[in-house]
């Protein structure tokens, strides 16, 4: 590998200040740190490093999200062909690749916007390229039905890296998921793209991959849908969902988010390599168990209310949530303590959200977004505990 | 018994180039320096001219604000050089050593029966007093201050650091008398580690002594004084090396001044590493002569790895330092997809290395920072090799964005530096936490004196 190391010393000047393509300084950085790791040496504090760095911890992130990725490729085929009705005439592999087709654009479009905003803000401030769009640039396609068309994608993408990012000082600075502004401003600015019964199946055949379903108008409605709607959580074939379908993931909903299996490999290694905090998750969970037993015993009425605990925790996106973007660092709690506060806080929310409000099924992306806003109160408090303590102890000695 | 403290929360990095419990002897240097900047707060004033001759004990240079605080030479022979830098800044008085090591005479004294003004007048007359450091601000005692206590920390915790019983052996008798000397300044507490079983520190007198058990920073003597009675606002702790303490009861004892120090010659780059007997301020050649190994470049430490400063081959021995460190600068200078790769070989606290299979393997590390400069961006990295009751975390934003009250309150009187030298080692967002809090507390002095 020396002389593609050589070749990049060579070429280095031309990028540098008073170099011709320095207008290109950010851009070539961010492909040398990719290639290599930084040959700077310490020159002040300590002299010698952990070899862990931010890029690594984000690109286990995006491995930890692969799973989930391809699972939902899978699921974007099979409801595809249950929508058209070909499901016995299609292969399973056929049905992945439809997939494949249809979420690479959304993927391609995701990162070239985010990805040329940080490299203009990079090249901009002077600074070296962060790599959390890397994250943020996989979790946004993830997160959006399958007919978000590309151009509300991108002008999403657009809004949450600059207003929930960059004006915020780049990534470590932002206090909400940069993710699910992207989905919220889909939310507020785009309501017919991210709910309604047509966006959850993609209708289209593209390239001789997948079936147009004929039937016009063709709609299916996700699991939380029917289930707000009074109707029990049944799947596109208009059959109740199995136990099974919730778990794998077989059922409409946004490409991430369906596959329990998947998103829980992906929270193995997260959890494992110490890059989400397992106390973050566990309360997400806790807390949404615990608000959904307290709904079932209170509200009969209400058909949200009445479906069991673990419905409510495998359908739509709380495993989604809890184990991706709650755990996110920046946007989270950042004291031990505040963890639990904070994850219960998502959890309980979720649920409250799904229960109490008619107009949307979904309540993680709001809940995760109310508590991102509170975590920092939460840590204050948290910290002031330790501050008031220290203050204590100075007049007891007095 | 002692009464005994467990630290879990830490870690030891597995060096390779240990030293080895072996003397090696050292040709004896000839040239000698005294570094103002060891001494952070001194602004010094300096005394002596080119070919003056002096004595060991003799001042160099003295506090410009104190006077009465001097800064002695280690040797006798003559000065050849006042170096200074930008804006005529002393960066070093140098001495060339005449061979005979003359100290200029005092009386052997019985410190039991000094008063704790006498023992200071003692200590500042012989320059003894410029190696007493304070909390807060983790600078140079102030000789007109009274502590409320003083600190001595007995081991040293951090990589490849001395062991300081091998230091200890032949010096036992001078060590208690220079405790006894500072306990008559202010009640003396004794921090020793689990595994040290010199009698000398396990029922040293008049000292107050806790055991402490657990890695790095253990040893840290803001870390022992944060467990045993952390210090307040408008309160003072004096600390002294171990080392140090050997040398004002020294002093005491014969009435001579004797920098001798036991230091270690380690780090991965070094052939046989191990420990040898030099002066303090020692020039480093004869020290690292035939000793360095040349697979790549080598960094030189003056000081540990964690805490030390980079220096060159004919650089000089710090005034606190006990060891030299050599490592080396750059192993692979075209690491591929660091990102990615899997990195076998390299060391991290981090799951997403392989490093946590093999706790007991021995590992070179580089000076590569190893990533590039970040907001911080993971939680709780900080706090699992910060044993004390403070959140490191919010302290540094406090540094970080100058605010005074909230550094306060946050306890950055109870920290150095060198308190947050693992969290700087294990941040993936590489800042510079140990230059970030010095700032912190010169700004905060500069605040409140």
């Amino acid at each position: 590998m020396k002389f593609l190391r050589n070749y990049i010393d060579k070429i280095k000047p031309n990028f540098e200040e008073g170099g011709k393509l320095h207008a290109f300084r950010s851009l070539f950085d961010g492909f040398e740190t990719f290639l290599f790791v930084p040959n700077d040496t310490s020159k002040s504090g300590v002299n010698i490093h952990d070899a862990i760095d931010s890029k690594r911890i984000m690109s286990l992130v995006v491995i930890a999200l692969i799973p989930s990725l391809l699972l939902g490729m899978y699921n974007i085929g099979l409801q595809n062909a249950i929508a058209a009705g070909t499901v016995e005439t299609t292969t399973w592999f056929s049905m992945f690749l439809y997939g494949l087709v249809v979420t690479l654009p959304k993927i391609a479009v995701a990162y070239i916007v985010g990805l040329g905003i940080e490299f203009t803000v990079a090249q901009w401030k002077k600074e070296e390229i962060h790599e959390g769009f890397l994250v943020s640039g996989i979790l946004i396609p993830m997160i959006v039905p399958v007919g978000c068309p590309l151009w509300v994608l991108a002008l999403a993408t657009a809004f949450a890296v600059i207003f929930a990012k960059e004006v915020f000082g780049g990534t470590g600075m932002n206090i909400v998921n940069v993710a699910l502004i992207a989905r919220a401003f889909i939310f507020f600015a785009y309501p017919q793209v991210i709910s309604g019964d047509s966006v959850w199946v993609a209708t289209e055949s593209i390239c001789g991959l997948g079936s147009d379903v004929t039937v016009d108008g063709y709609t299916c409605a996700t699991a939380l849908q029917n289930v707000a709607n009074g109707a029990a959580p049944v799947g596109a074939t208009g059959e109740l969902l199995t136990s099974c379908d919730m778990i794998f993931g077989f059922m409409p909903g946004s490409i991430g988010e369906t596959s329990v299996v998947a998103i829980a490999l992906g929270a193995m290694l997260l959890l494992f390599t110490g890059v989400a905090s397992w106390k973050t998750m566990l309360s997400v969970f806790v807390g949404g168990i615990a608000m959904s037993l307290l709904f079932q015993h209170t509200m009969p009425e209400n058909p949200v209310a009445q479906i069991p605990f673990w419905q409510h925790i495998i359908l739509g996106g709380f495993c989604f949530g809890a184990v991706f973007m709650a755990t996110d660092p920046v946007t989270s709690a950042r004291t031990e303590v505040g963890k639990y506060i904070y994850g219960f806080g998502i959890g309980a929310m979720a649920i409250l959200i799904r229960v109490m409000n008619p107009g949307y099924p979904e309540g993680m992306m709001l809940a995760i977004l109310l508590m991102n806003v509170v975590a920092p109160f939460i840590d204050y408090c948290v910290v002031q505990s330790n501050v008031n303590a220290r203050a204590k102890r100075v007049t007891k000695k007095n | 018994m002692h009464r005994v403290v467990k630290i879990s929360k830490g870690l030891n990095i597995n060096l390779k180039g240990a030293p080895a419990k072996e003397f090696t002897s050292v040709d004896t240097p000839k040239l000698y320096a005294l570094m103002p900047a060891d001494f952070t707060r001194v602004t010094p004033k300096v005394v002596v001219k080119p070919e003056d001759a002096v004595k060991a004990g003799d001042a160099l240079f003295v506090d410009k604000s104190n006077p009465e605080l001097q800064f002695v030479s280690p040797v006798s022979g003559k000065v050849v050089a006042v170096n200074r830098g930008e804006r005529r800044r002393v960066l070093s008085v140098v001495v060339e050593s005449d061979g005979k090591f003359e100290s200029v005479e005092y009386k052997a004294q019985d410190v039991l029966s000094l008063s704790s003004d006498e023992i200071k007048s003692h200590l500042l007359k012989a320059g003894l007093f410029g190696f007493i450091r304070q909390r807060p601000y983790d600078v140079i005692a102030t000789p007109s201050d009274t502590p409320r206590a003083i600190y001595v920390s007995a081991f040293d915790s951090k990589p490849l650091a001395v062991n300081f019983e091998v230091a200890l052996k032949g010096n036992e008798e001078d060590f208690q008398v220079g405790l006894d000397a500072l306990s008559r300044i202010a009640p003396v507490h004794l921090g020793i580690c689990a595994c040290q079983q010199s009698t000398a520190l396990t029922v040293a007198k008049n000292v107050t002594t806790t055991i402490f058990k657990g890695p790095h920073p253990a040893g840290n003597v803001g870390v022992q004084i944060n467990k045993t009675a952390p210090v307040n606002k408008g309160e003072i702790v004096w600390t002294i090396g171990a080392e140090e303490v050997i040398f004002i009861g020294r002093f005491f004892n014969k009435g001579k001044i004797d920098f001798t120090r036991t230091i270690a010659l380690a780090g991965s780059e070094v052939k046989n590493p191990s420990y040898s007997k030099v002066v303090l301020g020692a020039q480093l050649t004869n020290i690292l002569a035939g000793r360095l190994e040349s697979r790549y470049e080598n960094r030189i430490i003056d000081g540990n790895v964690l805490t030390g400063k980079k220096t060159v081959a004919d650089g000089f021995l710090g005034a606190f330092s006990t060891e030299v460190t050599v490592i080396p600068e750059i192993v692979n200078d075209a690491d591929l997809l660091g990102w990615a790769a899997p990195r076998f070989g390299m060391y991290s606290t981090s799951r997403s290395y392989f490093s946590w299979l093999m706790p007991k393997r021995k590992y070179t590390i580089d000076a590569r920072i190893k990533g590039g400069e970040r907001h911080m961006i993971m939680s709780n990295e900080y706090d699992k090799v910060f044993p004390m009751d403070i959140y490191p975390e919010y302290l540094l934003k406090a540094i970080i964005t100058g605010n005074i009250d909230k550094m306060e309150q946050l306890g950055i009187y109870e920290v150095a530096p060198e308190d947050f030298a693992l969290c700087e080692f294990v941040d993936s967002s590489k800042l510079e936490l140990q230059r970030i809090v010095r700032e912190g507390l010169d700004k905060l002095r500069a605040e409140m004196c």
